[in-house]
């Protein structure tokens, strides 16, 4: 692509001056960042700070040849606007107006109006706040199980009984798989693929590089196990994935829409959790205050996760691909063009949020963009709430300090944003 | 009603007003700052709050991709509980109305063949369903029923789409055979119907062979005829606290128990996502979201704040 004269290069003041006539025209700031650098990647905020700060609503990345919005108002814009902003062409930086996807494109993630719109709101109505009621009680026990156990099977180290564990590995990626495959309807065998699914599928949405190549002699394998568990067959009764099977039956989706509808499950409904119970975890560790304020008032175990997504945003990025020439903030992007959006930069840009890296308790979270917005927005939004308040219920009855015992390890995933390890200290209630 | 000033999200202004055949008249309406209105897709419908304060029910039958405008046509209805009256008479271009939802009863499942079935304003809910086919490519058929040709406001439908669609009225032909016009019908066909109640009942017995899940009626019912929206202000008991909230009547509850220091978390602040569900344990709830069903609606046990608000003078909620 040829830069046209208009461009402006906001660090060095000089305009990116080419003689020869442009194929296109960039109209927006040309930043020199590498979003999937892999230091980047782990810590990501001093790119999100000059990507908001860049002059201009949007700004263009040449590395990629992608433009990019950053600002709260922007991405929730960029969100909503389905009619300008397609999700059909990818949600990642592949462009499938004229690449090949690697598997088939989800009915949900990567699908725009109309043919969204059944699969969405069959999903919906499964994973709706109010069919999700009948699990509190068993989720909230599985949370006191786990914790319980932990406590007293843990590496006791002092004699005020403190035990020692990795929240990760012991925590985030136990609890999910607990309670959720069970929910789908999922069969035990195999259920240690989901983990590594979704990994790849979240690397998948960025640029061929180490994270996806280093993955793909071993995932086969794995994808042909989350394909068998999509069939009616493999899915017992009275489950989502059956739920799912049921709205075929009933002729809100089509037979062959289902197997889809219950993968998009298995894909996007495992790390996600285990990534939003990770980042409590670790704000919490991380400030002792606010987490003996969320003790004394354990009403605030919802407002603690909203605020500890708006701070992580597991889902850090998404792509969508203008359907037209559009216009965002005064800049005008041409056609078929893919545009990342930076939900974590959002959810800290302090036009929005006063002091937004801070994790504060006095703040209201509403309106944060973690689980996207507008038809997109997480449809197992009220899954990954319940699993959360379980986890925080059983944590403040039975803990009353958490400590960090060594540096938490990040851990690196093209689209995603999260902890390897945890390694914290319980000291018990 | 007419001299309030939209400045709420759930306030519509009316930018135009068509007059669509003698007895119709289509609505055109828009935020006063021209904002995207909340998604819909085709077979949802509105309830607008008239000026009186009577809430009705509405089709969405404008188009989705026009995203911060709702259009609704209204058969004026002289025998009818009151609302088609009031909103030729007393709702004029530049007025206000207030809404919730959209809502969708009557949604379009995927097929590959569909055949739609309108009586009288019914075809307010088909049109964007046709438009719709028409857009994935789909074969559909259109059986348009009306009393006279003259009141039958969509009736370039049949020179738009040539071949696709039949008129027939009832006061020149009789009843029409609907099952002479559905006639054999391809495999992965979807019938959808959209009229009065008599037209609806005679149905199933018209496609005895249609797989019942492949028939799709929509009524017009008015489940809130009674119901009155007022804008007088309301108390909101907080049952846990015993606290007592004043609250206005013309705003969501969210705004009294943000002003009054009670947190409830809100996300899409539209109705839609569900994040702000809150138990009532009693009172009347005035439900402006997308999410509830009719009959979710009447067992009366929970609401969402970040658009509802109270029908009755008190409110107590589960908080």
């Amino acid at each position: 692509m040829t830069i046209n004269s208009t461009a402006r290069c906001p660090f060095s003041g000089m305009p990116a001056a080419i003689d020869e006539p442009a194929e296109q025209r960039i109209e927006a700031p040309v930043m020199d960042v590498d979003p999937f650098d892999e230091a980047t990647l782990a810590s990501p905020y001093a790119m999100h700070e000059r990507l908001r700060e860049a002059d201009g609503d949007v700004v263009y990345i040449p590395a990629y040849d992608i433009y990019a919005v950053a600002r709260y108002d922007a991405v929730r814009e960029t969100l909503e606007n389905w009619q300008h902003f397609s999700s059909a062409a990818g949600v990642g930086l592949a462009n499938f107006n004229s690449e090949k996807p690697w598997r088939a494109p989800s009915l949900l993630l990567e699908a725009d109006p109309p043919q969204h719109d059944a699969p969405r709101a069959a999903l919906e109505k499964i994973l709706g706040a109010r069919k999700l009621r009948r699990y509190h009680d068993e989720w909230r026990q599985t949370a006191h199980e786990l914790l319980g156990g932990l406590l007293n099977d843990g590496t006791t180290v002092s004699n005020d009984g403190a035990v020692e564990l990795d929240a990760v590995t012991e925590i985030s990626e136990v609890y999910p798989l607990s309670v959720f495959p069970d929910a789908v309807g999922l069969q035990q065998e195999g259920r240690a693929n989901l983990l590594p699914y979704g990994n790849f599928a979240f690397n998948a949405f960025g640029p061929r590089n180490r994270l996806v190549t280093d993955d793909l002699e071993t995932i086969g394998p794995v994808f042909e196990w989350i394909g068998n568990q999509c069939p009616r067959e493999a899915l017992n009764e009275d489950g989502f994935g059956d739920d799912i099977w049921r709205a075929a039956d009933q002729r809100h989706i089509t037979e062959e829409q289902a197997p889809l509808i219950v993968r998009s499950l298995l894909t996007a409904g495992v790390d996600t959790t285990v990534y939003g119970i990770s980042a409590v975890l670790y704000h919490l560790a991380s400030n002792p205050d606010q987490y003996a304020r969320l003790r004394e008032n354990p009403q605030l175990v919802r407002r603690v996760f909203e605020e500890a997504l708006r701070l992580e945003s597991p889902v850090q990025t998404f792509f969508r691909t203008t359907t037209t020439e559009v216009t965002i903030g005064g800049t005008t992007l041409p056609e078929n063009q893919k545009v990342l959006m930076f939900l974590g930069a959002a959810n800290r840009d302090p036009r929005r949020w006063e002091n937004p890296d801070a994790f504060d308790l006095t703040r209201d979270p509403s309106g944060h963009l973690a689980f996207g917005s507008g038809v997109h927005q997480c449809v197992g939004q009220h899954v990954a709430r319940l699993e959360a308040s379980c986890v925080m219920e059983a944590l403040i009855e039975r803990v009353e300090r958490i400590e960090f015992i060594a540096p938490p390890q990040r851990h690196i995933n093209n689209t995603l944003i999260g902890w390897d390890s945890l390694p914290i200290r319980f000291v018990p209630a | 009603m007419a001299m309030q000033t939209a400045t709420r999200t759930d306030q519509l202004v009316i930018v135009d007003r068509i007059q669509r055949s003698t007895s119709v008249t289509e609505f055109v309406l828009e935020r006063a700052d021209g904002s995207r209105l909340p998604d819909w897709a085709p077979g949802a419908h509105i309830d607008v709050v008239l000026p009186s304060g009577k809430i009705r029910q509405y089709s969405l039958c404008g188009d989705r991709w026009t995203p911060h405008q709702y259009r609704i046509a209204v058969q004026r209805e002289h025998d009818g509980t009151g609302g088609s009256v009031e909103i030729h008479e007393d709702v004029q271009l530049g007025d206000v109305v207030s809404f919730g939802g959209p809502r969708n009863n009557f949604r379009l499942a995927p097929a590959q063949h569909y055949r739609f079935i309108a009586g009288g304003i019914g075809i307010t809910a088909v049109l964007p369903m046709i438009e719709q086919a028409e857009k994935l490519n789909l074969e559909w058929q259109l059986l348009y029923l009306g009393k006279t040709a003259d009141r039958m406001a969509y009736r370039h439908l049949a020179d738009h789409y040539p071949g696709r669609v039949t008129m027939h009225t009832s006061t020149d032909n009789g009843r029409a055979s609907i099952r002479q016009w559905l006639g054999d019908l391809p495999e992965d066909t979807m019938v959808y119907a959209c009229g009065p109640e008599t037209m609806l009942e005679a149905l199933p017995e018209e496609c005895p062979d249609l797989p019942k899940h492949f028939l799709r009626t929509e009524r017009f019912t008015n489940t809130l005829a009674d119901a009155t929206v007022s804008s007088e202000p309301y108390e909101i008991e907080l049952y846990r606290s015993g606290k007592v909230i004043n609250a206005l009547g013309t705003t969501p509850v969210i705004d009294a128990l943000s002003q009054a220091g009670v947190s409830v978390i809100t996300s899409c602040s539209k109705g839609v996502c569900g994040t702000c569900e809150v138990d009532v344990v009693s009172g009347e709830i005035d439900h402006r979201d997308a999410i509830l069903d009719d009959d979710e609606r009447a067992a009366n046990t929970c609401m969402f704040p970040c658009v509802s608000r109270a029908l009755s003078k008190r409110l107590v909620l589960d908080l």
